[in-house]
């Protein structure tokens, strides 16, 4: 569903992802670990486009991400959601979750709203849908924005750490939707640091450092039997 | 005689001749209508424009901003008034007046539209972005609804500065306000003391509220947001 071939990014002088080669099958939850810098977030950019590759291919369900067709291979395949949400202010929750669907998808209000009132169920928030996004809490602006990249129908969703701008309390119910997602047939690559998320969700890990896949494995094997010194390292830091 | 300069007879005139000042109101306030739109347009065009990544866009955009904002009006209007005709554009003084008032607007609006878009944070077209919008679909439909708040205030400003703007015409006969009254005090019996006096009111009546507004608005916004 996902291909990346040789992905190199640099920012100016400044080379992020070194030869990234990642293949990612339909329905796959992935999950991407490392440490703060390790270049996880502009990875899953260029999965969409919101960074370009400074060399090598990105492939979404077999075509070729271009500066030319990204905008529409993005919205045919790919929602994201966002370690600080994103949530446009200025629109109700139920207009965040129908605008690309009427403006994009060309679907009529009804419809949209048919289809945004399923998701927010699937959310547990229907009651907050004519809400304004800055009255909610950051648990449920998360759930929102979850159910406005669901609501696109698009086989991927790329989530980069949509619980790490989030009071502690509130991670799990965001975590618990997407426990509930996993069991769907959605490609899913998530960006965390949420290990008990990782080991009950994830078919495969896989770990960064310095711009550099440096190990991937089934979560078993990966919090088990870690293979790089590195590895580790990061996992003897993070699961203290 | 009572030569003074506010002489009740001189007021007396001014009031006999009241049209005149009607007339400089009603073209002051068609001129300014029409060289605001000008301005809007261009400043919208050209502020967007100065958000892009494309360097060539952001170049010619800040060279626009630069020039217009960095040379005095006067100076444009006069090199329009004299350059155009010269050129084989046969332009209206009104016309004129219009684009080289717009046209120096345009440059000021710009800076508020890209200062009001830039305040948004990129997150924002990011998420627009991983939806599949277009960056100028983006623009219109997520940022530019969020920045207009912002910009409300300044470009109200704008539009009181253009009011009294619009004066500078008086120089190229531009049958504004300004120039019509300076006509009529000029002619004959030099009346400037109620002349400018009345001129000045009415300048003042069609600013101060615009400005009153903007500033009410601003506070409020403020109190909202630091809530
Ligand atoms: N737009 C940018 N311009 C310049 N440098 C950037 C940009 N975005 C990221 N970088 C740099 O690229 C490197 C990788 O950043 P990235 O955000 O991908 O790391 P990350 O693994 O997501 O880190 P974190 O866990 O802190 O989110 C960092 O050194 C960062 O400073
Ligand atoms: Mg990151």
């Amino acid at each position: 569903m996902i291909q990346l071939v040789n992905v190199n990014k640099s920012f100016g002088n400044n080379q992020v992802l070194f030869n990234i080669n990642l293949d990612i099958p339909e329905g796959e939850k992935l999950v991407i670990i490392g440490p703060s810098g390790s270049g996880k977030s502009t990875l899953i950019r260029c999965i969409n486009g919101l960074e370009e590759a400074t060399s090598g291919q990105v492939f979404l369900d077999g075509e070729e991400l271009t500066r030319k067709n990204h905008t529409k291979l993005v919205r045919k395949h790919c929602a994201m959601v966002f370690q600080q949400f994103n949530l446009y202010p200025h629109l109700s929750v139920m207009g965040n979750i129908t605008i690309a669907l009427t403006l994009l998808q060309k679907k009529s209000k009804k419809e949209a709203e048919q289809v945004a009132a399923h998701y927010l169920e699937l959310v547990g928030l229907t009651e907050k849908a004519n809400a304004h996004p800055p009255q909610l809490s950051g648990g449920q602006q998360q759930r929102i924005a979850i159910a406005r990249a669901l609501a696109t129908q698009q086989k991927i969703i790329l989530f980069d750490e949509p619980t790490s701008s989030l009071d502690p309390e509130m991670v799990q119910e965001v975590l618990d939707v997407m426990i509930k997602l996993s069991s769907e047939n959605i490609t899913m690559v998530v960006v965390t640091h949420e290990m008990g998320f990782a080991k009950q969700v994830a078919d495969r890990i896989v770990f960064m450092d310095e711009g550099c896949i440096i190990e991937e494995g089934h979560p078993t094997d990966f919090f088990e039997n870690p293979k790089s010194v590195r590895t580790r390292l990061f996992l003897s830091k993070i699961l203290r | 005689m009572d030569m003074g300069p506010f002489a009740a007879w001189r007021w007396q005139r001014l009031f006999n001749d009241s049209n005149i000042f009607i007339l400089g109101l009603k073209n002051t306030l068609l001129i300014s209508f029409l060289a605001l739109l000008l301005a809007l347009v261009i400043g919208f065009i050209l502020g967007l424009a100065s958000t892009s990544s494309n360097k060539a866009l952001k170049g010619v955009t800040r060279a626009y901003v630069e020039f217009f904002q960095n040379t005095p009006l006067a100076v444009q209007v006069f090199f329009f008034y004299n350059a155009l005709p010269a050129l084989g554009i046969k332009f209206s003084v009104r016309a004129i007046g219009v684009l080289g008032v717009g046209l120096y607007h345009g440059a000021y609006v710009s800076e508020v539209v890209r200062a009001g878009i830039n305040s948004i944070p990129v997150g924002q077209l990011e998420a627009a972005k991983s939806q599949g919008f277009q960056t100028l679909q983006a623009l219109v439909v997520v940022i530019i609804p969020q920045a207009i708040k912002i910009m409300l205030p300044p470009l109200t400003n704008q539009a009181v500065n253009l009011i009294k703007n619009t004066s500078v015409l008086s120089t190229i006969a531009g049958g504004e306000l300004m120039y019509l009254t300076n006509k009529w005090v000029s002619s004959g019996t030099l009346n400037y003391g109620p002349g400018f006096v009345v001129a000045g009111v009415i300048y003042f009546l069609l600013c101060f509220p615009l400005a009153y507004l903007a500033r009410k608005y601003e506070e409020n916004l403020k109190a909202k947001t630091t809530r």
